[in-house]
């Protein structure tokens, strides 16, 4: 696409984002049923439970970038990805694709930002249609949206397949017939046969045996020189973001309470719980070493605790910490952290 | 001396299908002293969760132990009669699962679970039982026990779950814990905690653990003695730092480089090339032989397996010598 355009403003556009997020929230209210409903007619105290899945985060992802999204089950990471991908709509805050508000595009020219952002999920079980072949499941979306034509269409998964990893001779084979590895190669596959320039990963390789994942992570690093892509790269695996990201964003409870580039914030956490997840983490170098733990568990996020939802495990709060939202801030050049304790000093 | 307290002698578990025998567990033997941690380490379908299953007994049709002995503090559990084995189970040897729901009964409370564990190999009132589970509880770290008591496993999250379920392993102060996968399922974090309860009760108590896993970086920092074992056999093992300092075996080697965190930013990982065969129709000679970069025409032979050093073994007949850079 850039090849089409005239030379300064496809310099422009590499400098911009190519996805920005302003403010993005989503909320899960959960509807009430008739009893419920009518109890709060007749007066009851009964409210909607709402879920604040994500809560006011910016970002934004420039051409050919890698950024790392990294948080534990239930912060809200693949409900972020999603929206990003186009998939959720989000409750408030913007989507911006390439400087364009999503939800003020035209048909044609939403269907082409969501065509051109495409999805690799977590499950190579459950994200493949078991009744299609596997040339269908690569060729349907590149035919219908007039990628390729008819007669070309053959050819033209043989080469998705071929760049995937995949012998397009298994081509008529149906997913089943296929590992978990072999799955998520043809997941990748049918992603890029629509030719996206931005990809959103959702744990595409924790599902996958450790042999196997590297195997994964290195197509993905391969197609990423090849097809010049970028990504959101969701993962809870530190070790895998922190091997493939330029840059990483440490969620917890719906907000990102930290991001830097890869380097910085695995050698200069700020973050009191990047600190904490970092100290936790496995690694094959550590020999007989004590693990101590982060106190308590994950909050629910029905209930999120008041001021900065890390405040009732963080070994640092103090008063401020249970009122006050922190605000993400500058703490070095392209290192922002989200902690009351980096305005005390 | 006495015994160790697990000693597992060329243990075949094989499984009789239709379509053929699948040697799950083909040749395993290792042992575990008291007090000491074992990591099992595999990939799926590498025998290592059947290993496991085929110590506590739990191995169903069409699946039985075809060969070898698991000694148990000298006693071997191999054709020992179902009642006796039953006062072993959950009381001597104890299991962690991967998911915490295979322990426990959803509707049924945890005191209920607890109590019934209790009384079962031990006569005990149900007042005394109770004190026994509320002990258990707060020695797993779960907060204000007598509360989570009368709760019902859904309304524990997961890593609680995970940490009931190992309580109950601890009820009896068992002599070994066969642990398949147990944190696995787990956030970082809590990962952490658990892991943390391991090393404690090893160390205060003298149990012995054997902790299954996939992930090398986990046992890298809770084992003492690591086996690997790719298609039903253990193909490398001996002391923690010297299988992942110096690994022999091609295949450790390249489980060791897949690991993203040895690898430098942003290069190529060190991949293995292929996929596990399949067990039912696996090559004759060494089962890695079609992914090994070194392999050669000898390797169409079942490699022995070689003693490198006392407690250092592994089944290669071109062993990798040299220590791995770190």
């Amino acid at each position: 696409m850039s090849d089409l355009m005239d030379p300064p403003r496809a310099a422009a556009q590499a400098a911009a984002p190519i996805i920005e997020l302003r403010g993005l929230s989503k909320r899960f209210a959960s509807r009430l049923d008739i009893a419920a409903r009518l109890a709060k007619r007749l007066g009851a105290r009964v409210r909607e439970d709402a879920v604040h899945a994500v809560d006011g985060v910016d970002l934004s992802i420039r051409k050919g970038e890698v950024v790392g999204l990294v948080g534990e089950s239930g912060c809200g990471k693949s409900t972020l990805g999603r929206m990003v991908a186009g998939i959720l709509p989000p409750s408030e805050g913007t989507v911006l694709w390439r400087g364009q508000d999503l939800r003020g595009l035209s048909g044609a020219a939403s269907r082409e930002a969501k065509l051109r952002t495409q999805m690799i999920f977590q499950d190579p079980y459950a994200s493949l249609n078991p009744r299609l072949k596997v040339q269908e499941i690569v060729g349907e979306a590149p035919l219908v949206h007039g990628l390729v034509t008819r007669a070309g269409v053959d050819s033209y998964v043989d080469d998705q397949l071929r760049r995937a990893g995949l012998d397009p001779t298994l081509k008529k084979r149906y997913p089943h017939q296929f590992s978990g590895g072999q799955r998520q190669r043809i997941g990748i596959a049918r992603a890029l046969a629509v030719q996206p320039d931005f990809l959103v990963c959702d744990e595409a390789v924790a599902a996958l045996d450790v042999s196997i994942q590297a195997q994964i992570l290195n197509l993905f690093m391969k197609l990423r020189m090849e097809l010049d892509l970028t990504y959101l790269f969701i993962s809870h695996d530190l070790g895998v973001v922190e091997h493939l990201s330029d840059r990483v964003v440490i969620m917890y409870l719906g907000r990102a309470v930290e991001e830097a580039p890869a380097e910085e914030v695995f050698r200069h956490p700020n973050h009191p719980y990047t600190r904490a997840l970092l100290a936790e983490v496995p690694r094959i170098e550590a020999r007989k070493r004590a693990f101590a733990g982060v106190k308590g568990e994950i909050p629910s996020p029905l209930a999120p605790p008041s001021g900065c939802h890390f405040h009732p495990r963080c070994p640092l709060a103090f008063d401020r910490c249970r009122a006050e939202r922190p605000a993400l801030r500058e703490v070095a050049p392209g290192h922002r952290s989200a902690c009351h304790l980096n305005e005390a000093t | 001396m006495s015994p160790p307290t697990l000693e597992v002698r060329n243990l075949r578990t094989h499984f009789f299908t239709r379509a053929g025998v699948v040697k799950a567990v083909d040749d395993v033997s290792f042992t575990v002293a008291r007090g000491k941690v074992l990591g099992l380490v595999g990939e799926s379908g590498s025998g290592k969760t059947v290993t496991g299953f085929s110590i506590l007994g739990l191995v169903d049709a069409p699946g039985r132990i075809a060969g070898g002995r698991i000694l148990f503090q000298g006693q071997d559990l191999v054709g020992l009669p179902d009642a006796a084995m039953r006062r072993l189970r959950g009381n001597r040897i104890a299991m962690i699962f991967q998911d915490p729901m295979m322990t426990l009964n959803p509707v049924l409370r945890i005191d209920t679970q607890m109590i019934e564990t209790v009384q079962a190999h031990q006569k005990v009132s149900r007042e005394e039982a109770r004190q026994r589970a509320r002990d258990a509880l707060g020695q797993v770290g779960i907060p204000s026990p007598d509360e989570r008591l009368r709760a019902y496993p859904h309304q524990f999250s997961g890593g609680m779950r995970q940490r009931v379920a190992i309580a109950i392993a601890l009820l009896h102060k068992p002599d070994l814990i066969v642990a398949d996968e147990p944190t696995t399922a787990l956030d970082v974090t809590i990962q952490g905690q658990i892991l943390a309860e391991a090393q404690k009760l090893c160390a205060q108590s003298g149990t012995a653990l054997i902790w299954i896993t996939h992930d090398l970086s986990v046992v890298a920092g809770l084992a003492d003695d690591i086996a690997v074992m790719y298609a039903g056999k253990v193909v490398e093992q001996g002391p923690v730092e010297q299988v992942l300092d110096a690994p022999l075996h091609p295949y450790t080697l390249g489980l060791i480089g897949s690991v993203p965190s040895r690898n430098r930013r942003g290069e190529p990982l060190r991949q293995i090339p292929g996929m596990t065969p399949s067990m039912l129709n696996l090559p004759a000679g060494c089962a890695f032989r079609a992914r090994c970069p070194r392999a050669e025409a000898r390797c169409a032979e079942p490699p022995p397996m070689a003693e490198h050093a006392p407690g250092r073994l592994a089944r290669c007949i071109h062993p990798h010598g040299e220590a791995l850079a770190a």
